[in-house]
């Protein structure tokens, strides 16, 4: 019955067999690379590289979460570096940095460089016994370049392991200057102030507020920022840290005033939600429509990081005499200037000399000043102190960067960000919602503070 | 990774398919002789137990395993991830939605389909009647959720603001004021089973309409005969005829709903109450980093669709008998 096959069969069988074989070993590796000849911005003037000595024929991996169209200045700026040292750096970006980079960590097979954007990621991945400390260059270059707040962000139980690369600020008030002008209000410069311009608006019949936190699963998100701007504002930096760091309750009365407070503008309805309906409107405008309402004159301020700028449509003038702009979201008095903001660091999984030699490259001034002359549209600024303003490309980053380098405003990094993750990316979103749809203060916080790991 | 890297890769997994399918048909022929069958038959099952096996046993068995660790995996917690998802109000609502699902989708969707196929039965336009509800069956379940979260979408009712969802606008002209559909619970859950109803509907219908077309012309006209009105002939003939039809409808729709996770991600996250069992699994696991409760709940699931399965299979076995 059983007919057997015949010999041609088995050959081609076992040829397929063989061809496969040599398929797969032709087939290695996946990632763009980044090497190439032609600095985009710096000329010859190879001066600068030469104490990172020859790497000719040595190759590092950076893996971010950071790609396409924001990854092009990125590899451009690397390409001084590749030039002068001979070496190729080899760039991978992956929409789902965030958990790819915790199993590559765990299964052994991480990248010589990770852009992590959080610092709770970044003790996560350093719990995983694979990253290296930072070597005494960088170190030295941070404490050069950075405020011991941000070399903090950077560092584990004590030891120093990534310096910060990118920066982004989120006090900000977006608002319309031309509105502004015509209706001769100014941009208060506290608080009380805030308040009473929103309730000025709010007389005229206008709704001055807009905002919207839906964003998929992260929905909640922007309240989180709203909570952690008040927290700083009201309590002050040392109890937003005590906070963070869950050494007081999240339930506990600072935490609570400034939810309350954030309450005072977002669950108030006669401040919002300019354009989008009532309160809870909120809840199911994205974020990204959130702040648009200020361009139909529906809606006049919008707290929203230096981000949103990408946000509105293709034509709008965003500067000081265009048709938005931002200001910074004041603090409870004039002399009190604290900063929210967020950042990504460099943290290393390799020691070997030509990725010590990047990991340094990446934490000076001179990296630094590339990349933003790779970056021709704008859209990134850093902490590092050697950043040149004049050199940004426009008005809201030079706005951000001038507030970075303000020596009399205190950084704080984005709270939720460095909460374990059960919070940072979920309890907290979730329970900012349902406070947006009716929740109140009390029952809020009393969840949070339940929820945290024990 | 370039386009022709990518079809390298694409090229690469066909020849290693075409490889392993070689060395099988190879291996097979080498055995001659009476024991020739048997051995025969191991070589092809091999493969597939080696596959079920490793993407199937061990996860599950790890999976179980886990479940009942605590967040990070490294300490035994016994039974406390279940004693939370059966305690914490917010797993309890979860449970309480997945119950809503489970409930309303299987029955609402094939009584839908059921009727559907009886009325256009033999009607004029049949194939275009059937195309119509078929067609959001060959929606992926994400696109259905975006066009169905247009359809919810809200704009205040102000002036110069035009509405651009099709429920609101409804409600609008007819001089109602618009809603946040989404937004309340436990009604907005019954907002997102109507996308899976609307999904389903048509698998239902057009398994349940070939059913129909199957009862034997002679039953029909013998109870004709008999006097049997529309609904008795429903009642007494069509339902009785098409049961094993329906056993596998509603089983077959019952466990998708039990894994539904598509829709409630992309219309609502999991917010304002509309999680559901395999969203939170997803959601734990992956965001909360609470790889034990995570664990727990994919159990759990596992768990519920045991019996609709064992229903399923025993159905078959005695419609097979007879």
């Amino acid at each position: 019955m059983a007919s057997r096959p015949t010999k041609p069969l088995n050959l081609l069988a076992l040829g397929s067999a063989l061809g496969l074989t040599f398929t797969l070993a032709a087939c290695g590796g996946g990632s763009s690379s980044a090497a190439g000849a032609g600095g985009a911005s710096t000329s010859a003037d190879c001066a600068a590289y030469s104490q990172y000595g020859n790497l000719k024929g040595k190759t590092v991996t950076v893996f971010t979460g950071i790609v396409t169209p924001e990854d092009t200045p990125y590899m451009d700026s690397y390409k001084p570096f590749e030039k002068c040292t001979g070496a190729t750096v080899t760039y991978e970006g992956d929409k789902s940095f965030e958990t790819q980079v915790l199993v590559r960590a765990k299964a052994g097979n991480p990248p010589d460089i990770a852009i992590v954007p959080q610092p709770g990621l970044l003790k996560q991945l350093v719990a995983t016994g694979k990253a290296k400390e930072a070597p005494a260059a960088v170190a030295a270059n941070v404490d050069t370049w950075w405020g011991a707040d941000w070399k903090a962000y950077g560092t584990v139980d004590g030891k120093f392991y990534a310096a910060p690369s990118g920066a982004s600020i989120k006090s900000l008030v977006w608002y319309s200057p031309k509105e502004f002008k015509d209706k001769g209000y100014t941009v208060p410069t506290t608080l009380d102030e805030l308040k009473t311009l929103s309730d000025k608006i709010a007389a005229t019949g206008k709704k001055p507020w807009c905002a919207g936190i839906a964003s998929g699963e992260a929905t909640g998100w922007p309240v989180t920022d709203w909570m952690e701007d008040m927290m700083l504002r009201l309590s002050g930096p040392t109890e937003y840290d005590k906070w963070v760091n869950h050494t007081i309750a999240f339930n506990s009365a600072g935490p609570t005033a400034a939810l309350d407070m954030a309450g005072s503008f977002l669950k108030n309805d006669k401040y919002v939600n300019g354009g989008l309906g009532g309160v809870k409107s909120i809840a199911t405008t994205t974020f990204q429509d959130g702040g648009l309402p200020i361009l139909t004159g529906k809606c006049s301020l919008h707290r929203q990081a230096s981000f949103y700028a990408a946000n509105f449509p293709a034509g709008t003038k965003v500067a000081e005499d265009g048709d938005v702009f931002a200001f910074y979201l004041p603090g409870k008095d004039v002399t009190s200037k604290p900063l929210l903001g967020g950042g990504e660091f460099n943290l290393a999984f390799s020691d070997r000399p030509e990725v010590k030699a990047f990991q340094t490259y990446l934490s000076t001034d001179t990296w630094a000043n590339n990349k933003v002359a790779s970056s021709p549209n704008g859209g990134w600024i850093s902490a590092n102190k050697g950043l040149d303003v004049s050199k940004l490309n426009n008005p809201i980053d030079k706005l951000a960067a001038g507030l970075l380098q303000d020596k009399s405003a205190v950084f704080r990094f984005d709270g939720s960000d460095q909460m374990p993750a059960a919070i940072g990316s979920n309890a907290f979103w979730k329970q900012s919602t349902s406070w947006i749809t009716g929740q109140s203060t009390k029952e809020t916080v009393d969840k949070i503070e339940a929820a945290w790991p024990k | 990774m370039t386009t022709s890297q990518k079809f390298t890769q694409m090229g690469a997994a066909v020849l290693l398919f075409l490889a392993v399918v070689g060395v099988i048909l190879f291996v097979a022929t080498r055995f001659s002789g009476r024991k020739a069958d048997r051995a025969v038959a191991t070589v092809f099952l091999l493969p597939t137990v080696v596959m079920v096996a490793l993407g199937l046993v061990y996860p599950g068995a790890k999976t179980i395993y886990q479940s009942f660790f605590d967040a990070a995996g490294s300490s035994f917690v016994g039974f406390d991830n279940y004693a939370t998802i059966f305690t914490s109000s917010d797993q309890v609502t979860v449970l309480r939605n997945t119950v809503l699902w489970v409930v309303v989708t299987p029955f609402v969707a094939t009584a839908i389909g059921l009727v559907y196929a009886i009325l256009i039965d033999r009607a004029r336009l049949e194939s275009f009647a059937k195309a119509l509800i078929f067609l959001p069956m060959s929606i992926s379940f994400v696109g259905a959720s975006i066009i169905w979260k247009f359809v919810y979408e809200y704009r205040p009712n102000e002036q110069d603001i035009q509405q651009i969802g099709l429920l609101n606008q409804v409600l609008v002209w007819l001089g109602g004021s618009p809603q946040q559909w989404l937004v309340n619970p436990p009604w907005n859950t019954f907002f997102l089973i109507v996308v899976m109803i609307w999904i389903q509907a048509g698998f239902a219908m057009t398994v349940l309409s070939a059913a129909i077309k199957a009862i034997p012309e002679d039953i029909v006209e013998a109870a004709r005969l008999d006097g049997v009105g529309a609904l008795g002939m429903f009642r007494f003939v069509t339902v009785p005829s098409i049961r094993p039809a329906l056993v596998v409808v509603l089983t077959t729709i019952g466990i998708g709903t039990l894994k539904v996770f598509d829709i409630v991600r992309t219309m609502t996250g999991g917010q304002f109450d509309t999680s559901v069992v395999a969203n939170e699994f997803y959601s734990q696991s992956f965001r909360s980093a609470n790889q034990g409760l995570g664990a727990a709940l994919a159990v759990l699931l596992f768990v519920l669709v045991i019996p609709i399965v064992a229903y399923n299979i025993r159905q078959l076995r005695s419609t097979e008998a007879r």
